[in-house]
């Protein structure tokens, strides 16, 4: 099969929903000849002209406030958030308006639109290029978040979204645009809410999302070579969550990490650990175990930043310990 | 220009601090290119008339915040080379011990609140330390830095109105270099920029910001009366950034004409002008210039060679400075 960059996923992937839907269009900041500072949406414009591909001003809550009204009205927006970051700006046109609207109207109005952004430390961009958010919106009833870990589920979900009704939040990893992984030509859709088995194990579970299921790969490869078999899930979106898959694993194998790169207090790995000892308490062996990113916030110096981040080697020290049945606390 | 003759001192103290901003820039556009420095940073070069010709009518009280391209108004307000260059690599003896880098480098002891990543970020803290100031019946005035592409976040309008309302002493400078990123600025700011500040009532002023001279002496004069409760005033500057947007930003014509970049470069820029000029009217010899442009070399020099040596900060800094008075926030 022909392997393609993860931002030539997300590019194809646009490039086949505005063909295919006249009312989807791109909105951003220059997200057109500049095709974003990642060049993730190069060539768009010459196809699609600048009325689909807009150009802003530096004005995130203003442009995304728009997006919200021209999706109740019609027309399918695909936000470019320049930096999973610059949510904190756009937080009240997102979470107090596009994700209730369709709830305070009795159903009657909808917002079919998509931010795209990002997430993803060590690129040495500092505390505020850096954050990884997406525990915020999942956070919010009514806005779906989907979290690609790859440039197959890069373009799946993208699609899934653009054809979504309600509002999604999708976060790419900024450090993975350039990776290439393999994606059949022709339509490919992936469903929300349909966790993916990356890898069967009977010991040991690691559950991560985006860049961490790299991360996990890598632990089980480095756990395999000592005689631990560990399975990796990716639950690809959050919400919604396939608890089902999550769940049979945990029972199946009876210990769970969970990794995920937003901060690890109030986060994602939190929320999978609880739904875990929520319903799988009997077949635990373990206290499923967090790990995020440390919670502080994310320091320049490449000595600092690379320890707050969960690496293959950290997750695997963690699983052996699990495995030889010490109770470990999340530090 | 102004007249000569009336304060030798001061006009080559500015043209010093001017050559000390184009020197730090050069060396840290080379620590980049020889893969020396972690991450990326925008260059201030071409615009060391507008940070040298206020900060040169400020007090060491008086406060200014900075933005993403940053470098230029920390020197000019009174940093040192070897605490920028550290923090430019993430050393621990930086102004902020390696955890801010370029982008929120701040330097306490001369009264810059710092750089910051997010575009307008800054408006806010501008007005609330003019607030202090009053509040606290101290006679200290705050310059808010800010880029043209930052006239369109709306935290902008709410901060004049407030500042407009209140009279405090604050001054918004907005550094026109007729780019935003990849986008020329008419293309993302309709209407005249003065035109809304003096929609708040508030005295604007355009002025050349290739002129070291014709900013300080309109600065020198909003200052005086900013203290005396006449502010808030706002000033656009009319200047040139001769870099990409960032050090990685190399191949830019298709949005920015190299005929462009030239013309500015030989026709206008502010420390040949200058340097032309203190000839002229005999305040210094092409001799004596030429020594101290040596002198600020070697000083540059030094710096970063002392910065390249220094040492990481220990990983045990990651989790200090999270909340003051908490000594590690993970202990
Ligand atoms: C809120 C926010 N939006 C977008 C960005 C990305 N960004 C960084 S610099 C920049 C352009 C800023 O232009 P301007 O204010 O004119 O300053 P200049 O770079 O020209 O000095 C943009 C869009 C950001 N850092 N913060
Ligand atoms: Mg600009």
């Amino acid at each position: 099969m022909r392997e393609i960059t993860l931002s030539q996923a997300v590019n194809e992937a646009l490039a086949e929903e505005m063909r295919r839907d006249e009312t989807v269009f791109i909105i951003g900041e220059d997200v057109a000849e500049a095709g974003t500072p990642f060049k993730v949406l190069s060539g768009l414009v010459e196809e699609f002209g600048t009325a689909r591909v807009v150009d802003t001003p530096i004005a995130e809550p203003g442009f995304m406030g728009l997006a919200v009204g021209a999706a109740m009205t019609g027309t399918r927006p695909v936000v470019d958030l320049m930096f999973g970051d610059f949510l904190f700006l756009v937080m009240d046109q997102l979470c107090n308006q596009a994700a209730k609207t369709h709830y305070m109207s009795g159903g009657k109005l909808t917002v079919p639109l998509v931010l795209r952004t990002n997430l993803g430390a060590t690129r040495r961009s500092a505390a505020q290029h850096s954050q990884s958010l997406h525990a915020l919106v999942a956070h919010i009833p009514g806005l779906k978040v989907a979290l690609p870990s790859s440039a197959l589920e890069a373009k799946g979900l993208l699609k899934t979204a653009i054809r979504d009704d309600n509002p999604v939040v999708i976060f790419e990893d900024k450090l993975m645009y350039n990776d290439k992984a393999p994606v059949p030509e022709g339509e490919v859709l992936i469903p929300f809410g349909q966790a993916n088995v990356k890898r069967e194990g009977r010991d040991i579970t690691l559950i991560g999302t985006s860049s961490m299921v790299q991360v996990c790969e890598a632990a089980a490869g480095i756990l395999s070579a000592e005689g631990i078999e560990a399975e990796v899930i990716d639950p690809r979106t959050i919400v919604p969550l396939d608890e089902a898959t999550l769940l049979a694993s945990a029972r199946k194998t009876s210990r769970v990490i969970v990794v995920d790169e937003g901060h690890q207090s109030y986060g994602i790995t939190g929320e999978i650990a609880a739904r875990i000892n929520e319903r799988a308490f009997y077949h635990l062996d373990a206290p499923v175990l967090r790990m995020g990113a440390m919670d502080v916030p994310v320091p320049f110096s490449p000595a600092l930043e690379d320890i707050t981040v969960p690496t293959p080697e950290g997750v695997a020290e963690n699983a052996r310990r699990l495995v030889r049945g010490e109770m470990i606390h999340a530090a | 220009m102004a007249e000569a003759r009336t304060n030798t001192e001061d006009y080559l103290r500015m043209y010093r601090q001017m050559v000390r901003i184009r020197t730090f820039e050069d060396n840290a556009n080379q620590l980049y290119l020889s893969a020396k420095m972690p991450g990326l940073t925008h260059m201030y070069s071409g615009e060391e008339a507008v940070a040298v010709g206020i900060c040169e009518a400020l007090k060491v009280a008086d406060k200014i915040t900075s933005t993403h391209r940053g470098h230029g108004h920390c020197v000019a307000k009174g940093a040192a080379f070897r605490e920028m260059f550290c923090e430019l690599l993430g050393k621990e003896e930086g102004y902020c011990r390696g955890k801010g880098g370029s982008m929120h480098i701040a330097d306490q002891s001369n009264g810059n609140l710092g750089a910051n990543a997010i575009v307008g970020g800054s408006m806010g803290i501008a007005t609330g330390s003019a607030f202090t100031a009053r509040m606290l019946g101290r006679d200290d005035v705050t310059v808010c830095f800010f880029g043209d592409g930052a006239t369109a976040q709306g935290l902008m309008y709410e901060v004049m109105n407030m500042a407009a309302l209140w009279k405090l002493p604050v001054i918004y400078a907005c550094e026109n270099n007729g780019y935003s990123e990849y986008t020329r600025t008419d293309e993302i700011a309709a209407g005249s920029i003065t035109a809304r500040a003096e929609a708040f009532g508030i005295e604007a002023h355009q002025v050349d910001g290739q002129d070291v001279l014709a900013v300080n002496a309109l600065t020198q004069d909003l200052v005086a009366r900013a203290r005396r409760g006449e502010g808030p005033f706002f000033i656009e500057l009319m200047t040139y950034r001769y870099h990409g947007h960032h050090v990685g930003d190399i191949n830019r014509e298709y949005y920015r004409a190299k005929a462009e970049e030239q013309e500015w470069k030989e026709t206008r820029d502010p420390i040949t002008r200058f340097r032309g000029w203190l000839v002229e009217e005999g305040i210094a010899s092409e001799d004596e210039i030429e020594a101290m442009n040596e002198e600020i070399r070697a000083d540059a020099k030094a710096a970063v060679d002392y910065a390249l040596a220094a040492k990481y900060p220990d990983t045990s800094e990651v989790d200090m400075h999270v909340y003051k008075g908490v000594t590690h926030a993970l202990a």
